[in-house]
């Protein structure tokens, strides 16, 4: 109830996009473009092992002679790659051991973005808070990662992937590009070339991650593409739980984020992992914002194996993304809830792909899309059974949820089963917000934007419940603000 | 003072003329029941007074405590304490019970400059008066109105206009879907709001609602118009003759 209130407050308060500030400090960049140089000069700047090096120029390689895709539902003016910077950084050292050595412009940034890169804030907040642990990605470098030795303790390893090369290389090395591999798809295959940060995560055998874990990226240079990579093993018997926020600044010209998260479960593992996605969407023109072609996976290898993929998109132009789950080991568990809300100009192709190989495999998804202005909101889901996948089960349901009447919902399942044992179900529905519902509210008392919000919540209410407590209140915000001045 | 005065009002929607010239004042502390056939506009007259998108006032004025009612957006008429118990409740699928209407009477309090209801506060006022209307309180949990029977949806409306403390009620069709113990149950909530200083607008097809509240004026509405007024009387000579006289008058 208070989370509804606080919403209602906060989208009479707040402005459409409020992290669309620019953060000005001095930045050291990459020459523009892309070649083999590039990726030698990425992977020097990372001191990075030879093997890494290889893999990098293996993946350019592939690249060129890739495709970019045109399958998914959106239209975009396609990007000019020679006419960006695959890497800046801000120009004091990477990876400073402390607060201290950060640019004091740095840490006013994620201090107006609200988050939290001295312990002893999140320590001194209220008690019986849940703390968590952040890694901050600052364009191509993570500039601090926050609770590393308390959560050394426990044997879990958090650190930018940059520092896990140098320190961790053989635990990289084993697991890099083994869900997604370097040709999987011409985005992923870029990222495997120019990534420059993002986060390493090894929980070890039977260990329950202290506290959550979070990433938090942010766009700041102006023609800079943002590749990140996640990694994340739970290793046999651990439990984790990953959230990943990200923000820009309002720009005119459009930006790509093409990033890679691939998420490893072992035998009777948990992953939980959540994403607020709130890049900048462009004005409500089109003009700007950020393109977002995401590869997502997890591969659920061990038994009784568990990922739950949580997402919140209200941002982004134009948003590609499909988390899916590989559920090889048997009796392995994939979950996809989803929120996706578009408005304005925005277009989101999103869903996720349930791969079923072992015996008494299941997933269930839940995808809530809601479109307003003139988006578009396609799901696109990929449910299938290979032969020895008996016993595999899918619960789908699709709701879509039309504000007003120049915008679009599209769904596209794809259900595929090369076993007569596998049951699947898909449910789908589209509404329109009703009328009579909004006059409904209004005559109890809420503004017209105050009851589409709780109407909205309303809707999305199952995926929401899904998400770590503290963020879902942020999530139902972001939710909110998205939505303002989409009906009337 | 009169809390509702409506002066020759028009109104039309999707172009077709419903209410043709109605005037009607409604002291405070008076219960005024509106009879009436089918299609004559009494619906119509709760969701104008309201301000439903596309029930246009094409002419006439209403006045609420002395404040023009009409130039006000949906939520600043209630607000400004005027509550439709409506005759189909919508269904609010997510929105629990207790959220929806704390938020409502947060939002109203917020427009009146009043301090918001603390949470405490609020639990023990609903639960009290939960318990008067017979509600249990995990159905409040429950998303509002969804799935509940017509007598359920119809106690939350007076569950809800308990809560709100409105001036001024409009009661549109609230028998309809009751059975003689839920009806009793409404009315006695409905009875409990009875004040000096609120008014309250019954409207209704059927006497047996006026046998549990009981009015102070009846007004016939026919066609778009009020064609006769009178005392409570009036109300079981409609139900002994129909309205058949009153039709030839308004043709």
């Amino acid at each position: 109830m208070a989370a509804v209130k606080e919403t209602i407050d906060t989208v009479a308060k707040l402005e459409t996009y409020e992290h669309g500030f620019v953060t000005d400090i001095e930045m050291e960049f990459a020459p523009k473009g892309l070649n083999a140089d590039i990726v030698r000069f990425i992977s020097a700047k990372k001191n990075e092992p030879e093997w890494m090096l290889e893999l990098r120029l293996a993946a350019f390689e592939r690249w060129l002679t890739m495709e970019e895709p045109d399958w998914a539902k959106v239209n975009y003016t396609r990007v000019n790659y020679q006419d960006l910077y695959y890497y800046a950084a801000p120009k004091k050292k990477v990876g400073p051991k402390s607060l201290d050595e950060i640019d004091p412009e740095i840490l006013k940034t994620y201090e107006k973005l609200g988050i939290p890169l001295r312990e002893q804030m999140v320590l001194a907040g209220v008690e019986g808070a849940p703390k968590y642990a952040v890694d901050a990605v600052f364009d191509s470098v993570s500039v601090i990662t926050t609770f590393k030795d308390e959560l050394k303790k426990y044997g879990v390893i958090f650190c930018s992937i940059s520092e896990a090369l140098r320190e961790h290389p053989e635990l990289v090395r084993q697991y890099l590009g083994t869900v997604v591999p370097v040709s999987d798809n011409y985005f992923a295959a870029l990222n495997a070339a120019v990534f420059s940060d993002g986060s390493f995560v090894y929980v070890p055998p039977g260990v329950r991650c202290p506290m959550e874990l979070s990433t938090y990226f942010r766009i700041n240079a102006e023609n800079t593409g943002q590749f990140e990579r996640t990694l994340i093993i739970a290793d046999k018997g651990a439990y984790v739980s990953y959230l990943e926020g990200c923000t820009a600044p309002q720009r005119d010209e459009n930006q790509l984020h093409a990033a890679v998260v691939e998420l490893i479960a072992l035998d009777d593992a948990n992953i939980k992992y959540s994403t607020v996605q709130n890049w900048y969407p462009g004005d409500a023109e089109g003009k700007g914002g950020i393109y977002n072609f995401v590869t997502k996976r997890a591969d659920c290898r061990g038994a009784r194996s568990k990922v739950s993929w949580t997402q919140v998109e209200t941002g982004s132009a134009v948003t590609w993304k499909y988390p899916s789950c590989i559920l090889r080991g048997d009796d392995s568990v994939g979950e996809f809830y989803s929120i996706a809300v578009t408005n304005g100009a925005q277009q989101a192709d999103t869903g996720t792909k349930m791969i079923h190989l072992g015996k008494n495999t299941r997933s269930r998804i839940i995808s809530k899309g809601v479109s307003a202005g003139r988006s578009s909101n396609t799901y696109r889901g990929l449910v299938s059974a290979h032969a020895k996948a008996t016993g595999a089960r899918n619960f789908t349901q699709c709701d879509s949820l039309l504000i007003g009447k120049t915008c679009a919902a599209h769904t596209v399942p794809y259900v595929e089963s090369d076993t007569a044992k596998a049951q699947f179900e898909h449910e789908a529905t589209t509404t329109r917000l009703s009328e009579d519902q909004l006059f409904y509210a209004m005559q109890r008392g809420l503004s017209q934007e105050e009851a589409v919000a709780l109407l909205v919540n309303g809707f999305v209410r199952d995926v929401l419940q899904e998400l770590p407590m503290e963020f879902a209140v942020e999530a139902q915000k972001l939710v909110a603000i998205s939505l303002e001045g989409s009906v009337g | 003072m009169t809390a509702l005065s409506i002066s020759n009002l028009t109104v039309s929607v999707d172009t077709k003329t419903i209410l043709k010239g109605l005037s009607l004042t409604v002291p405070n502390g008076e219960v005024h029941a509106i009879m009436g056939p089918n299609g004559a506009g009494k619906s119509t007259l709760g969701y104008a007074l309201a301000g439903r998108p596309n029930y246009a006032v094409t002419g006439g004025t209403a006045t609420f405590n002395g404040e023009d009612l009409l130039d006000k957006d949906v939520h600043e008429r209630a607000a400004a304490g005027l509550y439709l118990s409506f005759q189909y409740p919508l269904e609010i699928p997510g929105v629990p019970a207790l959220t929806f209407l704390r938020t409502a009477l947060n939002a109203q309090k917020k427009l009146r400059g009043e301090d918001e209801v603390s949470a405490p506060d609020f639990l023990r006022r609903v639960r009290e008066v939960a318990k008067s209307l017979k509600i249990d309180m995990d159905m409040l949990k429950r998303p509002l109105n969804v799935g509940f029977s017509g007598g359920e949806k119809k106690r939350m409306e007076v569950l809800q206009m308990a809560m709100l403390e409105p001036k001024f009620l409009i009661l549109d069709e609230t028998d309809s879907g009751l059975d003689i113990d839920a009806l009793k149950v409404v009315s006695d909530g409905v009875n409990a709001l009875r004040s000096p200083e609120r008014g309250m607008l019954v409207i209704t097809h059927y006497q047996r609602l006026l046998d549990h509240i009981k009015p102070d004026q009846v007004h016939v509405l026919v066609a778009g118009r009020i064609v006769k007024s009178g005392g409570p009387e009036l109300a079981l000579e409609l139900e002994a003759r129909g309205y058949d006289e009153y039709l030839g008058v308004a043709a």
